[in-house]
């Protein structure tokens, strides 16, 4: 039986900057969600979780995030992940700078 | 002002070099982020949502002009070229890398700043009246206590695993601009036939649980200051509760027990440590107050003042706003808007840092303060150099004329930057903020203080705000609370909530109608926004606010 799992992404802060990143399916970190591997299925998620968090030199804080499936790629369910997307709403800094 | 005595700078020094090693440490992957993160906390750094945050401390909000500076030049070398001031009268940037941080504390220990205890469950940085020193109402500078308080508890071996924060805040006038009666320790100081002491209130705070601080003591002898607040600590020490964070602050410990079963203790306690202060700490005090002299007020006509204020309306409306009285009545106190309409407030970029260092320079006897209402303050400036003042803010963008008024909105950094957030509060602000100077209202509406946070820790201390907005998750959407009546004044309340929350969208239109409510409803002009709903209530809020449930209970 199995229950509905929503996919998720795996994701941190990176030491160095504090900048958001994301875990890809070559089993490194990434700095934008589009790049990142998503988990559409619980034990691999937990799996790679274990993996990812085992670099404790590189990334801060590593969790699972909610994404919905769309033609785009992943994108967050939350807005708190929509924003670490982008960055802050009152400057144009952060990740939003490349991506514009 | 305060000059760092040999210890202070040998003792910053010293943490400095620790934490250069600390952070290389973890750098190198030999400390782990568990082990590393009591040791950046303990120096005032916090991983936000998109970067590293470094609060940096700005003791009792007094800074001068080199550390202004200072402040400029880390923003634009390590940061983005700017600084954010909060409500605890810090200053925070918000992008500087790990790497770069223990040069940053190094750059502000040259200017005798530093980071420490901006963290942690320490005594934090002690606030004070931002008009210190200046203030026509006031009956002695707070800041030598406070300063005393802050040597004091620096690195205070007990005070260093408390169980939870502790703030203290102290003012020298009546009309309290620190908000001694949300801290866990307020200290005012007095006169009582002739003889200066303090009144202390404890327990008051924010956050998930407001509650407005109670009298300790009426009135304390100047001499029985450490050893009453030690004894305090000791107390809450011994009873705060350790095993809840959400219960650990002073203002439960004081709830649970009442204010007589603590006053009883902390006299007792009192009692057995005086003996062990042996007076040093009034040697102390009397060779920090001497660091606190009024400067040397200049003897010069006003009129310069005068001919400007009736030639220019724009300049006349600024002084109405952003000057207060000084005690000495040539002088002024200048308050200094970062509160443009539409831009984040707090901030200030290194340019305008730069200008406001050197107007303390030229003009305002190098003294610049911090208000935890996120302004900066030159609070000594001659009336014959306003005009100079004014012209030089206009060209920095600074003169906005809006203090007290709805635009002068305090907000936290919210979900922009801060890891705790439930919602944003920067847009919200900003929002406000331009609809109002687009209605050109906010000199009709008049005195008006809007308080918002993006959280239930409430550091944009909404509970006081007159209008108070909280911002929450409700179900994966921002939404935002409206709280009415709050005061952080000396008349002191908790806001009371109007209803249900409103949409991010929703938010200002109902600002609006509140406004449109106090406009309608205040019985002259002069009656301000607080005082109708203290005349009123929340009823006619709440129709305006919730027309449907109106009708629907009609
Ligand atoms: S109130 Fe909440 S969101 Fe705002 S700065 Fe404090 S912790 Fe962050």
């Amino acid at each position: 039986m199995s229950r509905s799992f929503t996919p998720k992404v795996i994701t941190a802060n990176a030491l160095l900057e504090g900048d958001v990143i994301y875990w890809s399916p070559e089993g490194t970190w990434v700095r934008t969600l589009s790049s990142a591997e998503v988990f559409e299925d619980e034990a691999v998620a937990q799996e790679q979780l274990l993996t990812a968090s085992s670099q404790p030199a590189v990334a801060v804080g590593v969790y699972l995030a909610d994404v919905a499936i769309t033609d785009d790629g992943p994108t967050p369910i939350h807005f708190r992940e929509e924003f670490r997307t982008r960055g802050p709403s009152n400057y144009a800094h952060g990740k939003q700078v490349k991506l514009s | 002002m305060y000059q760092y005595n040999d210890f202070d700078a040998a003792f910053v020094a010293e943490r400095n070099a620790q934490f250069r090693a600390q952070v290389e440490r973890r750098i190198s992957g030999a400390l782990t982020e568990d082990e590393f993160k009591p040791l950046r906390l303990m120096n005032g750094l916090y991983l936000q949502l998109h970067a590293y945050m470094l609060r940096v401390a700005i003791p009792y909000g007094t800074l001068n002009g080199a550390q202004m500076r200072q402040l400029a030049m880390i923003a634009e070398t390590f940061d983005k070229g700017y600084g954010h001031f909060t409500t605890r009268q810090n200053i925070q940037y918000n992008w500087p890398k790990l790497k770069d941080v223990p040069d940053i504390l190094d750059r502000l220990a040259e200017v005798e700043m530093h980071a420490l205890q901006t963290s942690g469950n320490t005594i934090r940085n002690v606030t004070a009246d931002h008009f210190a020193g200046a203030a026509a109402d006031e009956v002695e500078d707070p800041r030598p206590t406070a300063e005393l308080l802050r040597q004091w508890s620096t690195d205070h071996p007990e005070f260093q695993f408390l169980p939870r924060k502790f703030k203290l805040a102290v003012t020298g006038s009546a009309a309290d601009r620190a908000v001694i009666r949300a801290h866990d320790i307020g200290i005012q100081i007095v006169e009582k036939d002739g003889e200066i002491g303090y009144k202390i209130i404890v327990g008051g705070g924010l956050g998930r649980t407001p509650m407005i601080g109670k009298t300790l003591a009426e009135f304390l002898p100047k001499a029985d200051l450490l050893p009453f607040v030690e004894a305090t600590v000791n107390v809450w020490n011994r009873l705060g509760r350790r095993d809840n964070k959400y219960k650990s602050r002073i203002k439960i410990t004081v709830h649970e027990h009442g204010i007589d079963d603590i006053r009883a203790r902390v006299l007792t306690r009192f009692e057995q440590i005086k003996p062990t202060f042996k007076g040093v700490d009034r040697d102390l005090f009397a060779q920090i107050q001497q660091n606190f002299d009024a400067p040397a007020y200049r003897n010069a006509p006003v009129d310069a003042h005068t001919a400007m204020r009736l030639a220019n309306p724009a300049y006349a409306s600024w002084s109405d706003t952003n000057i207060t009285a000084h005690k000495n009545d040539s002088y002024a106190i200048v308050s200094i808007s970062l509160k443009k309409h539409g831009a984040t407030p707090g901030d200030a970029s290194a340019d305008q840092m730069r200008v406001m260092a050197e107007l303390a320079e030229t003009y305002g006897h190098d003294e610049l303060r911090i208000s935890h209402e996120q302004n900066v303050i030159l609070p000594h400036v001659h009336q014959s150099d306003l005009p100079a003042i004014y012209a030089a803010l206009r060209e920095a963008d600074l003169a906005t004329a809006n203090i007290g008024l709805i635009s002068d909105i305090i907000a936290c950094p919210g979900m922009d930057y801060c890891a705790l957030a439930t919602a944003r509060s920067i847009p919200v602000a900003q929002e406000i903020a331009e609809r109002f100077d687009e209605l050109k209202l906010e000199h009709e509406i008049g005195a008006l203080k809007i308080k918002i946070s993006g959280c239930i820790n409430a550091c944009g201390h909404h509970h006081v705000g007159h209008i108070g907005i909280l911002g929450l998750d409700r179900a994966g959407v921002e939404n935002y609370q409206i709280t009415l009546g709050g005061d952080g004044s000396e008349d002191a309340a908790i806001g009371e909530r109007a209803g249900p929350g409103f949409s991010a969208e929703a938010l200002v239109p109902a600002i609006e109608r509140i406004i449109e409510t106090y406009l309608d409803v205040r019985s002259e002009k002069a009656e301000t926004f607080l005082q109708t709903y203290r005349r009123v209530g929340m009823g006619p809020f709440k129709a305006a606010l919730y027309p449907d449930s109106k009708a629907s209970a009609a």
